[in-house]
């Protein structure tokens, strides 16, 4: 965020309450939940909504050829296409707990763990082409499929801290995600309107970027936005915010890939 | 990555839409990293297609035009032959892709 945005965030910051009570004071009401598409501009709403047109899709055909590709190890599809390991819906249900090692992983997380458990093959760099596509191609499956994560048993100590650094107020600004993304969603930041900050058009397009990426991206650049310091791609903290955010937008469907300002 | 959208089969005559993408980052040149440093242009220069053999759309690139180029426009069928599309960047490198037409 540049010089302009960084006046009227300072202007947001001093607006609001010096009370760390502050931000936990807020909420999304169920009825008023509404996907960051609502928000956007009709020509990036129309880029979406055009399966040619939408950038996103160069991506998901790498992910598709790499699913269906067996680099000396069986292929993904091998095992996951037609199979009772059929993953058609199953990005709407990530991030998960993983039930060999009791931790909680997103889709990278998972389809790195597949690698390495199933394929014998090395895990794939976090916002890698590699990992991107194949994680874009699986989302795709999963697309207009309602948001819905299991909070419950070993998954709730990660929802609970993905909530509190959701209402944890940080960086040079002293805000909390709450403050953006549940207090003054439909206002404007600079170019921005802000949405309510789901996270189902991820992995997206962005045209800030003019370049793919993972949720944890679109993260880091909400937090280096109030000038905190981004945390690194796949740390256990983004995954765990990842988990509750996908809990608050329960209902939403998929869009991945979603075009994005 | 390349897409391309073009019917396999069309009517002598027919007015088709074709549309043409791929992925490139269409570095401007006018940009600098975290240090300062500029980062150096890269860009894609031309655009053409053939028909037959024969140029039927051409195009030039600038550093203005955004990442992942996306070209639509319109082709009227004649006869059966290959359609190729081929990008060629600043240093002379290129990517194509043929596809075949067949018109009855
Ligand atoms: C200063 C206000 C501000 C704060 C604080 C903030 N964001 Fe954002 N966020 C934005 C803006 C502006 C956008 C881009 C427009 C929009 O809301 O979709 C955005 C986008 C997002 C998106 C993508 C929404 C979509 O549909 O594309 C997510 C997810 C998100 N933020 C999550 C968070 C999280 C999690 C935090 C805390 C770590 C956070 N944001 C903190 C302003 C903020
Ligand atoms: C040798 C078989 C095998 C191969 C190859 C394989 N997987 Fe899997 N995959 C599984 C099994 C079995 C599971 C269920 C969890 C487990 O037992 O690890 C699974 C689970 C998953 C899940 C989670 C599904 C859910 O409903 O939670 C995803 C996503 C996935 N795999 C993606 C991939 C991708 C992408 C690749 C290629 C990079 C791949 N898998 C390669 C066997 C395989």
């Amino acid at each position: 965020m540049r010089l302009a945005g960084a006046l009227a965030l300072a202007c947001l910051t001093a607006c609001g309450q010096a009370d760390d009570a502050y931000a936990k004071q807020s909420g999304l009401a169920p009825e008023d939940l509404k996907s960051g598409y609502d928000f956007l501009q009709a020509e990036t709403q129309a880029l979406q909504d055009d399966d040619f047109a939408n950038p996103g899709f160069l991506w998901v055909d790498k992910g598709d050829a790499l699913f269906h590709a067996s680099e000396g190890a069986p292929s993904c599809a091998s095992c996951h296409d037609g199979t009772d390991q059929d993953l058609t819906r199953a990005a709407a249900h990530y991030p998960k707990v993983d039930d060999l090692s009791g931790r909680l992983v997103n889709l990278e997380g998972r389809i790195n763990l597949c690698r390495e458990r199933h394929q014998d093959l090395p895990s794939l760099e976090y916002e890698s082409e590699a990992l991107l596509g194949l994680t874009a191609y699986v989302a795709s499956l999963a697309r207009g499929e309602p948001m819905s994560v299991d909070v419950s048993g070993d998954a709730e100590k990660y929802y609970e801290a993905g909530r509190d650094y959701f209402f944890l107020r940080k960086g040079q600004f002293n805000l909390a995600c709450s403050q953006c993304h549940n207090d003054n969603w439909g206002k404007n930041l600079r170019g921005d309107t802000i949405s309510q900050g789901h996270g189902t058009a991820f992995p997206g397009y962005r045209l800030e970027w003019q370049d793919f990426g993972s949720l944890h991206r679109r993260l880091r650049d909400c937090d280096a936005g109030i000038r905190a310091e981004p945390l690194p791609y796949g740390s256990d903290t983004y995954t765990a915010v990842e988990l509750y955010l996908a809990k608050r937008a329960e209902g939403l469907p998929m869009e991945s890939p979603g075009v994005r300002r | 990555m390349i897409r391309i959208s073009i019917p396999d089969t069309a009517k002598a005559g027919e007015i088709l839409d074709i549309k043409a993408m791929i992925q490139h980052p269409m570095e401007t040149g006018y940009r600098r990293n975290g240090k300062g440093q500029v980062i150096p242009r890269d860009i894609i220069t031309s655009f053409e297609c053939t028909y037959g053999g024969v140029i039927v759309f051409k195009a030039g690139f600038q550093p203005g035009i955004a990442a992942n180029p996306f070209l639509s426009f319109c082709l009227r069928a004649a006869q059966s032959g290959p359609i190729e599309f081929k990008w060629t960047d600043q240093r002379g490198e290129t990517w194509s892709e043929t596809r075949e037409l067949t018109v009855s």
